[in-house]
C-alpha cells in the first residue's frame, strides 16, 4: 500500500502541452504513473504523449475516469486550475507552481470548502516537489531513483530537503511507502496533519518522518496529534536553526514572525509531543535507523 | 515588499481611510516649501524608511516654523537612522513627509494580516495605541480585539462596529471607524497586501479618526498584477546584495559567517546552513538558486556570494530534481574559470544527472573539492575556511 497515488492511479496533468509539463509527464509515465491525458484550453482533440489533450478538466474526466491531477500551471492561473480540477470531482490535484498569490490561495482553501468532505478534492501544494509513492507512481518533479519500495512515510516542506531524508534512508537501505510535499507556501493545500493520518491509516507505513522548516503553526499542530492519536512513530526535523528572525528565507512561508515560529522551539514542540527528533539534517536517515530498530515484531526495512 | 508610510497613506487614502494633508520632500528646502504649501501652525516631519519605531530613534519631529522643518529634514537626510527594527546598521533617509500637525485625545492601535493559522484574513485592535503589538500582546492581551474575515464575502459592516464600540468610541467617532476599518480592509485585499498596520490610529477632539502612521507589505507573489504598487519599490532600502539577487530571480540572505552556500532549494538551503554550524562553522549567506537553474544563474550565485568579503569558502549543494546536476556542474566549471575563485571550493551533486555533473567537475581539473553526502560536504567547507582563515 501506500497513501494518495499508486501505479493503477488514473492521472491527467493540467497545463499538459507546456514544455516543463511535457518533460514531467514523460519522466512520470517512464516511472509507472499511468497518464491517461492532460488539459490545455485550445487544444482538445489533439495528441500529446500519444495521450488525449481536452478543453477542460470536466471533459477529461468523462473521457478518461481520471481520479487525480498535476497542475503545471503558471502562478496567475493556478488558483482557477485548483478550483476547476475539485469542481470537477477529482479525489487529488497536485501543484507544483512556485508564485502563486497567499490570497488566491486562502481563496482556493474557501473554495474546496462548498463539497461534502466526502467528495472534497484533496490539494497538494503549491510550491512543492509533487507525491511519489516509491516503486509505484510519481506525480511531481522529484528525481525517481532516490526512492525505494520500504515501510517509512516522508511528509516534507521542502521538496530538496524531502529528496535529502529519502537518499539517507535509501543508504542504509530504508524505503518509503509514499513521499509527500507539502510546499514552502504561507498557504498550503493540505497540511501534514492531512497526510500524517492518511500514513496512520497505511498498513505497510511503519513510521514517518516529518520534515518542517521555520515559520507557521503547522508543525506544532502535526505534533499535537501525533501525540493524541497516532501509534506510528515519527520522526521529526526542522530546517532554519540559523535563519534570523524577520528575514524571509526564500519560501513565502518560511519566516520567523511570531513566537514558535523558530526551528528551536519547533523542534522542542515536536519532542515535546514524543516525536524523535533528528539532531541535524545530515542525521535523518540513522535517526530512522534507530526508531525503526526500536519497533517490536517483525521489520521489513526494503 | 515594503512600502514607505507615505506611500501607505496614498494608498489607504485612496480606499477612503483619512489621513492628514502631507507631501514628501527630498531637501531640506524643499520640506519648508511643502509645509507652505500645506499651511497650518504645526508639522510632523517624518523620516521615511522601511522601519517603526522611528520616533524614538529620532526619525519624527515636531515643528513649529517652517525654519524648524528646514532644520529637522536637514538633520534627518542623508543620514543613517538607527531603530531597534533596523538592526545595529540601521537605514539611510533619503526623503522626509512633511506632515500637518494636530492635536488628538486617543492613540489606538490597527492591524490586518494574512492569519496562517486560521487561513483567513485577520483584524486586529487595541485601545493602547502607539505600542507595538508583539508589547501589547504581552502586556496587555485583553485589549487586543479580533475578528477573522469570511474571504467568500469579506468584512462585514457589523464586524467593523464590533471592533469600533469594542475600542469604546462614541456613536459619531464609531461610524467614521468602520468608514475607515472598511477602508483598510479594501486596500489589503484589492492590493494583495499581507499587512496593514496603522499605529496609532488617532481621535481628534472633534471626533474625527485618523491614521497617522501607517505600513504597508504587500505579497511579493502578487505584484504582478499591480504594478503601481511594485512601482513604489525602493531598492536604497534593501540590502543591495538581495536585491541584486532577486533581479536574477536569486534568493539571497546576507549572514555575519565566512562559509558562502549556493544551494537548491530553500528547505535544504536552511538544513546546509544548519549542518554547517553543526559542524562548527558559520554560514554566510542563505542562497536559494531555485527550480531550472542554468550555468549563467549559478555563475551569478558565484558572483553575490563572493561580493561578500568575508567569505573564505563556499559550499555548493545541490539535489536535482527539476534541476539538472549536469547543468549545475557546467556552471560551476565557468564561474570558477571566468571569476577566478580564490577560495577553496566544495561541491556536491545529487539527483538528477549526478553522474554527468560529476564528471563535468572532475573533468575540468579545477582544485574543486568533491563531497558525497550532507555531513562530508559541510564538514569538508568547514576544514576549508579554517584552513583558509589560517593562511592569512
Amino acid at each position: 500500500m501506500s497513501i494518495l497515488i499508486d501505479e493503477k492511479t488514473p492521472v491527467i496533468l493540467q497545463g499538459f502541452t507546456g514544455d516543463k509539463a511535457t518533460f514531467h509527464a514523460r519522466q512520470m509515465i517512464a516511472y509507472g504513473t499511468k497518464v491517461v491525458g492532460g488539459v490545455t484550453p485550445g487544444k482538445g482533440g489533439q495528441q500529446h504523449l500519444d495521450r488525449p489533450v481536452f478543453n477542460t478538466v470536466k471533459d477529461a474526466v468523462r473521457a478518461t475516469g481520471a481520479t487525480t491531477s498535476l497542475a503545471f500551471v503558471p502562478p496567475a492561473f493556478a488558483a482557477d486550475s485548483l478550483m476547476e480540477a475539485a469542481d470537477a470531482g477529482l479525489q487529488l490535484v497536485c501543484t507544483i507552481t512556485d508564485g502563486i498569490p497567499a490570497q488566491d490561495m486562502m481563496r482556493v482553501k474557501r473554495y474546496l470548502m462548498r463539497y461534502p468532505k466526502e467528495r472534497r478534492t484533496m490539494v497538494v501544494g503549491p510550491n512543492c516537489a509533487g507525491i511519489i509513492s516509491a516503486g509505484k507512481a510519481m506525480l511531481g518533479i522529484m528525481p525517481g531513483h532516490i526512492y525505494r519500495r520500504g515501510n517509512v512515510g516522508i511528509v516534507s516542506r521542502s521538496g530538496t530537503l524531502g529528496y535529502e531524508a529519502a537518499a539517507q534512508m535509501n543508504a542504509i537501505g530504508i524505503g518509503q511507502t509514499t513521499s509527500v510535499g507539502i510546499g514552502g507556501d504561507p498557504i498550503n493545500g493540505s497540511s501534514f496533519l492531512d497526510h500524517l493520518m492518511l500514513f496512520e491509516q497505511d498498513p505497510e507505513t511503519a513510521a514517518v518522518v516529518m520534515i518542517g522548516e521555520i515559520g507557521g503553526p503547522q508543525e506544532a499542530e502535526a505534533s499535537k496529534w501525533v501525540m493524541e492519536h497516532m501509534s506510528k512513530p515519527v520522526i521529526g526535523y526542522v530546517a532554519g536553526l540559523t535563519a534570523p528572525k524577520g528575514r524571509r528565507m526564500g519560501h513565502a512561508g518560511a519566516i520567523i514572525s511570531t513566537s514558535g515560529d523558530s526551528a528551536s522551539e519547533k523542534a522542542e514542540t515536536m519532542r515535546a509531543y514524543g516525536l524523535t527528533v533528528a539532531p541535524s539534517a545530515s542525521e535523518l536517515g540513522s535517526t530512522v535507523a534507530e526508531v525503526l530498530r526500536r519497533l517490536p515484531g517483525p521489520r521489513v526495512t526494503a | 515588499m515594503d512600502v514607505h508610510e507615505y506611500q501607505a497613506k496614498e494608498l489607504l487614502s485612496g480606499f477612503g481611510v483619512p489621513i492628514q494633508r502631507g507631501s514628501v520632500a527630498y531637501s531640506a528646502e524643499q520640506a519648508s516649501f511643502v509645509a507652505s504649501e500645506l499651511g497650518g501652525w504645526h508639522w510632523a516631519v517624518k523620516a521615511q524608511i522601511h522601519s517603526g519605531a522611528r520616533g524614538k530613534a529620532g526619525g519624527i519631529k515636531l515643528c513649529r516654523t517652517y525654519h524648524e522643518v528646514q532644520d529637522a529634514a536637514k538633520g534627518m537626510l542623508g543620514k543613517k537612522l538607527v531603530t531597534h527594527q533596523t538592526g545595529p546598521e540601521g537605514k539611510i533617509v533619503q526623503r522626509v513627509y512633511v506632515e500637518v500637525a494636530e492635536k488628538f485625545e486617543r492613540e489606538l492601535y490597527f492591524g490586518i494580516v494574512l492569519d496562517r493559522k486560521a487561513e483567513r484574513v485577520r483584524i486586529i485592535a487595541s485601545a493602547q495605541g502607539g505600542m507595538e503589538i508583539e508589547e501589547l500582546a504581552k502586556s496587555a492581551p485583553q485589549s487586543i480585539l479580533q475578528v477573522i474575515v469570511e474571504p467568500a464575502v469579506g468584512l462585514q459592516s457589523f464586524q467593523a462596529r464590533e471592533l469600533a464600540f469594542g475600542l469604546g468610541l462614541n456613536i459619531k467617532q464609531v461610524s467614521r471607524a468602520v468608514a475607515a476599518i472598511l477602508g483598510a480592509y479594501r486596500a489589503f485585499r484589492s492590493l494583495d497586501a499581507s499587512m496593514v498596520e496603522i499605529n496609532p490610529l488617532v481621535v481628534t477632539g472633534d471626533d474625527r479618526i485618523i491614521a497617522l502612521d501607517a505600513k504597508m507589505s504587500f505579497d511579493d507573489n502578487a505584484l504582478f498584477r499591480h504594478p503601481d504598487v511594485a512601482e513604489m519599490r525602493d531598492l536604497s532600502q534593501e540590502d543591495p546584495r538581495e536585491a541584486e539577487a532577486s533581479q536574477d530571480n536569486l534568493s539571497y540572505v546576507g549572514l555575519s559567517g565566512d562559509i558562502g552556500c549556493i544551494i537548491n532549494g530553500a528547505g535544504l538551503a536552511m538544513a546546509t546552513m544548519d549542518t554547517i554550524k553543526y559542524a562548527g562553522g558559520e554560514p554566510a549567506n542563505f542562497l536559494d538558486v531555485g527550480g531550472g537553474a542554468s550555468p549563467e544563474r549559478v555563475a551569478k550565485a558565484f558572483r553575490l556570494v563572493l561580493s561578500d568579503g568575508n567569505v573564505k569558502a563556499i559550499l555548493v549543494n545541490i539535489f536535482a530534481g527539476i534541476n539538472r546536476c549536469d547543468w549545475v556542474a557546467q556552471g560551476v566549471v565557468q564561474a570558477v574559470r571566468d571569476i577566478g575563485i580564490k577560495v577553496p571550493l566544495v561541491v556536491r551533486l545529487a539527483g538528477t544527472n549526478e553522474l554527468e555533473g560529476r564528471k563535468i567537475i572532475h573533468d575540468s581539473g579545477l582544485p574543486i573539492i568533491s563531497a558525497e553526502t550532507l555531513a562530508d560536504a559541510a564538514q569538508k567547507s568547514v576544514a576549508a575556511a579554517r584552513s583558509a582563515g589560517s593562511s592569512h
